[in-house]
């Protein structure tokens, strides 16, 4: 029994201690049984604090702790380590969760938040006074990595993985690899074709031995969890006729790198699908990039005056899509520049809401001006009106860098500024239960702390799956995800918890009936002072507790959630 | 009448735990008289513990299943049945109302289909418990 427990409320900056007084949580435990010290602290997981704790630990002669923040999937591991430091067995130390179960749950409800806090961390406190040591088990993990989605982001994973000395297998969908980018044609800032840069890439994994590249191939199933992934996979028919081949292939992670669709207007947003002059971004590109000639042609009509309205489908007011697409500003500039390189008679009027060519893309604005491009601003409340009149279109908008002027304005085409939205078709995601965000894109575990993770072990995100992204940016997360990938099965060994059941053979009389429940054949008989009693097998046993509910005379608990332990824990919630 | 019922939810580690996490993070506002205690399977939680939240004054437990996800087996979903089915025989034993025990899956992402869950339990809670 815990008799010098040390608690540390955590502010989480202000996520926390904007909506519970954790003062008046830090008065209402510091005196409950077992507690040595409370403290309240701004940032539990900051070094500082760390490092206070690890010193509290041994200056108070602590025997366990417990910090009151943010969801053990973010900080578990965090404080686990910090009770090591302070040489206490990390099992001793429990987590509560006060800021997604509390804080957001109830910011509707500040009394109402801090009073659950109070009650989280006292079940806390009852739930710590029990804990004792416990060393964990270790398992081999497979180290082959499986990346899934072969588009830039894919493949920069794949390449970095491999690079590291371990198998990779590269899954693509598609019969073909290289994903949006190999359909682009000359890319921004670097001025290298889309396709050019994939196939690059693309022969740099054919040369590597240790990647093994399936196209056409989609993942069907996946069992198992982190260090050991069973995943099905089934090749697409290339022609109608072709078998349908199935194979399975375990790994120990996955990098989930399946891009995004690009957003489609809807019918009459804005003109579109009501004439062929009103076009995507994305249509923009293909035809200029495979214009040729003196004059840009496009049905059968010379284009001279180019609008493109900008924010198409992201920061939509009364849309889903609330979010910045990022990329789209500084791809509408690039085209708008390639054009007018290409066909000297062009005129392009930018219908923008503040351009957004953050860092060196600012370069490509600072060009589309001096070549003469007209900027008009829009405000989200006034939505440029486009009608459509013979072959061309007027716009008419309120220009808020002429005091709000409405403004008129011929066009022979209109390019829709389209952004990312998440992709269509979320198989991968449903296969793996991966949480998605408010934006619908999949969602990590912190954006600063744990960037490319998910809430599912050993399953990473690459590039844009999990938000809209340029190609640096995709390639920028995809490196982050291939390393997170591999340390996280690097060591060829992985840790699993040491919770097991524990059978009490005083009370114990062998029915069979644990044995029944139990999914893994963890149960056994076995004599004790005369009398057969149920045995249970450590190194068999997952901990998932089956054979706890079904013991009539209530002679098994598992450890770590025994009945004393949650009726404690009850209480102190009541 | 109270606004909110005291509610215990019973959620799991690895499956409902991220659902119920992501509500907060989502800001789907639920009842703060909601308190969730994790275990690792909804298939290990015993009768003798959801009795013992009434007896101290829990107006509804609720357990947020594993079902067909339980990363510990297809079984998860039956055994859970049968632990619910027992203990509902032990409350009309007590006379208490069986629907005072409330079960759904709730898988990893759910988040919305919890706070439904919840919102619609505290109304039927705070209609027929009084509380």
């Amino acid at each position: 029994m815990k008799e010098r427990i040390g608690v540390y409320i955590c502010h989480c900056g202000g996520n926390i201690s904007d909506y519970v007084d954790v003062e008046k949580v830090r008065q209402a435990v510091e005196h409950e049984k077992g507690v040595a010290l409370a403290k309240t602290t701004l940032f539990a997981c900051s070094d500082a604090n760390q490092n206070d704790m690890v010193e509290d630990i041994r200056t108070h002669n602590l025997d366990g702790v417990i910090v009151a923040s943010c969801s053990p999937k973010l900080h578990l591991t965090t404080f686990r380590n910090v009770t090591e430091r302070g040489e206490l067995n990390k099992y001793t130390y429990v987590h509560t969760n006060i800021r997604e179960q509390a804080s957001w749950a109830h910011s509707n409800d500040k009394e109402g938040a801090t009073d659950k806090a109070i009650r989280l961390v006292k079940a806390a406190i009852a739930k710590s006074r029990f804990a004792e040591p416990l060393y964990p088990n270790l398992f081999e993990a497979e180290k082959t990595i499986a990346v899934i989605g072969a588009g830039i982001a894919g493949m920069k994973a794949a390449a970095a993985l491999a690079d590291k000395q371990t198998e990779v297998l590269l899954i693509e969908k598609e019969h073909r690899v290289g994903g949006h980018t190999a359909t682009w044609g000359t890319l921004a800032m670097t001025e290298e074709s889309g396709s050019t840069l994939t196939e690059r890439i693309y022969h740099d994994l054919l040369r590597r031995e240790n990647v093994t590249i399936m196209t056409g191939t989609e993942v069907i199933s996946s069992k198992g969890s982190i260090g050991n992934f069973t995943l099905k996979v089934r090749k697409r028919p290339t022609k109608d006729g072709d078998p349908v081949e199935t194979a399975e292939f375990t790994v120990g992670s996955v990098v989930v790198a399946t891009g995004f669709d690009s957003y489609q207007p809807k019918e009459g947003e804005l003109g579109f699908a009501q004439s062929d002059n009103v076009i995507t971004l994305p249509e923009f590109r293909h035809l200029i990039d495979r214009a040729e000639g003196k004059e840009l042609v496009y049905n059968g009509r010379k284009i001279r005056h180019i609008a493109y309205i900008y924010c198409v489908g992201s920061r939509q007011t009364n849309g889903e899509n609330t979010y910045c697409s990022r990329f789209c500003c500084t791809s509408a500039i690039h085209a708008s520049i390639l054009v007018k390189k290409k066909f000297a008679k062009i005129n392009n009027y930018h219908l923008n809401r503040g351009i957004r060519t953050y860092g060196k893309q600012e370069l490509l604005y600072a060009e589309s001006l001096a070549m003469g491009d007209l900027y008009l601003q829009w405000g989200e409340e006034t939505p440029p009106a486009v009608v459509m009149e013979g072959k061309g279109a007027t716009i008419t908008l309120r220009d808020i860098l002429s005091s709000n002027r409405e403004l008129e304005l011929e066009a022979d085409l209109v390019v829709l500024v389209t952004g990312m939205v998440p992709r269509a078709d979320n198989s991968v995601g449903t296969l793996f239960k991966l949480p998605r965000g408010r934006d619908r894109f999949f969602n990590e575990v912190h954006m600063k702390l744990r960037p490319v993770e998910t809430v599912i072990d050993g399953v990473t995100i690459a590039g844009s799956c999990q938000g809209p992204k340029n190609i640096t940016e995709s390639v920028n997360s995809a490196l982050s995800a291939a390393t997170k990938s591999f340390s996280l099965i690097s060591k060829g060994t992985l840790e699993t918890e040491p919770i097991v059941a524990e059978v009490n053979s005083d009370i114990c009389s062998w029915c069979g009936k644990c044995a029944e429940a139990c999914p893994f054949d963890a149960i056994l008989q076995k004599e004790v002072g005369g009398k057969t009693v149920a045995m249970v097998n450590n190194s068999v046993c997952k901990g998932c507790g089956m054979c706890a509910p079904v013991c009539p005379p209530d002679a098994i608990n598992l450890i770590n959630y025994s009945s004393e332990e949650i009726m404690s824990m009850i209480d102190a919630l009541a | 009448m109270k606004k909110s019922a005291r509610i215990l939810v019973f959620s799991t580690e690895k499956i409902s735990d991220p659902a119920v996490d992501m509500a907060g993070l989502l800001k789907l506002h639920y009842p703060p008289t909601v308190y969730t205690i994790t275990v690792p399977c909804s298939s290990g939680i015993k009768p003798g513990w959801i009795l013992h939240a009434y007896e101290r004054g829990f107006d509804g437990v609720f357990i947020a299943a594993d079902g067909s996800d339980c990363v510990y087996g297809e079984s998860c979903t039956e055994k859970t049945g049968n632990l619910v089915a027992d203990t509902h025989e032990r409350m009309k034993a007590r006379s208490l109302d069986p629907a005072r025990l409330r079960m759904a899956a709730i898988c990893s992402v759910c988040s919305e289909a919890f706070v439904k869950q919840i919102r619609s339990f505290n109304e039927y809670l705070i209609k027929t418990t009084n509380a």
